[in-house]
């Protein structure tokens, strides 16, 4: 592995990570989820009667993948829903990753940073390896690290929203005050080319899923998130030039020819 | 008297073990797991965890998410 991503005791290639949902079919979200080449993938749990064998079959394949399994606490609202749902996903899925999410506002399903704090450190005291989803704000995100947190996934955007990276300020400041601290970009994520914006400015890695399961062509469109990604990568590795106010010609003005036949013209 | 499973009213006759009570709603297997009244509930804890009326239980099972 040449540059891998580690998070928390493991390392990994890719630096893609996609969600399960909102696919056309069970059989293209495995498809997409194979073309993105993501080793980490997010899905959750919900009440199911005992006839549905939903629940089964994901975990068939899901158990099959070889992906590090990352379940969600998407819909909690306070700290003790968030417990109960994380040792729920610990003892079904047999891992101590978390995907913290604790919402604060139904309309932007902006996370609740005081509810946040609260459920990460009571997890961490479980002995769970917290990767919260949190807003960008940087006092919020200290806090989140105070108590144990060892990664961090502040949003680009409103989940479902596809509107990118929408305070840029804030999240250069993130990247800039927490440079050890491994940042996922998770949320809000509409097109590659946003995902290597992400990736060009130092992020560690993307989290998405709509974003893919929403295309016209899912799979097609987790190979271009796939590549979108490791070009960010090797783009922020490689070392993006400083912007400049005036143009400047990229080929040498030197010995330009025509040159005198110009000025002469004009003369004549 | 009256439990709630999954947000649906249900009538049992006594108070129960929630091992039991599992098995006569039909789920069998590995892939759930069970709140009661919101909070969790360990695997190895359902033979001596009573059920009585008025308790809420909440079984899960994973699903797709984001």
């Amino acid at each position: 592995m040449s540059d891998p991503l580690n998070l928390y005791d493991k390392a990994f290639n890719s630096r893609l990570l996609v969600g399960t949902a909102l696919y056309p079919s069970p059989a293209i979200m495995r498809e997409s989820v194979e073309a993105s080449g993501a080793e980490i993938i997010t899905l959750s749990l919900r009440r199911q009667n005992p006839e549905q064998q939903q629940g089964k079959m994901l975990w068939d394949y899901i158990r099959d993948s070889g992906c590090q399994l990352l379940p969600n606490t998407a819909g909690c609202k306070t700290p003790r829903e968030v417990i109960a749902l994380a040792e729920m996903s610990r003892e079904i899925f047999r891992t101590d990753w978390l995907k913290l999410e604790v919402i604060g506002d139904d309309y932007n399903l902006q996370p609740d940073p005081y509810g946040s704090i609260d459920a990460a450190r009571e997890l961490v005291k479980r002995g769970f390896k917290v990767l919260p989803y949190c807003t960008d704000d940087l006092v919020v995100c200290r806090k989140l690290l105070d108590v144990g947190c060892e990664v961090l996934m502040p949003w680009g955007a409103p989940i479902g929203t596809g509107r990118g990276l929408l305070n840029r300020y804030n999240l250069r400041v993130l990247r800039e005050r927490l440079p050890d601290i491994p940042l996922i970009i998770d949320a809000g994520i509409g097109a590659p080319s946003q995902a290597a914006e992400a990736m060009e400015m130092g992020f560690d890695a993307v989290l998405l899923n709509t974003a893919i399961a929403r295309a016209q062509n899912p799979v097609q469109m987790a190979q271009a998130f796939r590549w979108a990604v490791e070009a960010g990568r090797s783009a922020c590795s490689a070392g993006l030039m400083v912007k400049r106010q005036t143009a400047s010609p990229s080929t040498p003005t030197l010995d330009m020819p025509f040159w005198q036949q110009a000025g002469k013209a004009l003369q004549d | 008297m009256q439990i709630f499973v999954n947000g649906e009213g249900q009538a049992i006759d006594r108070p129960t073990d929630l091992s039991s009570l599992l098995q006569q709603l039909g789920y069998s297997g590995g892939t759930f797991a069970v709140a009661v009244n919101g909070d969790f509930v360990p695997r190895a804890d359902y033979p001596r965890t009573e059920i009585k009326g008025g308790d809420t239980l909440d079984v899960v099972a994973p699903v797709v998410g984001g």
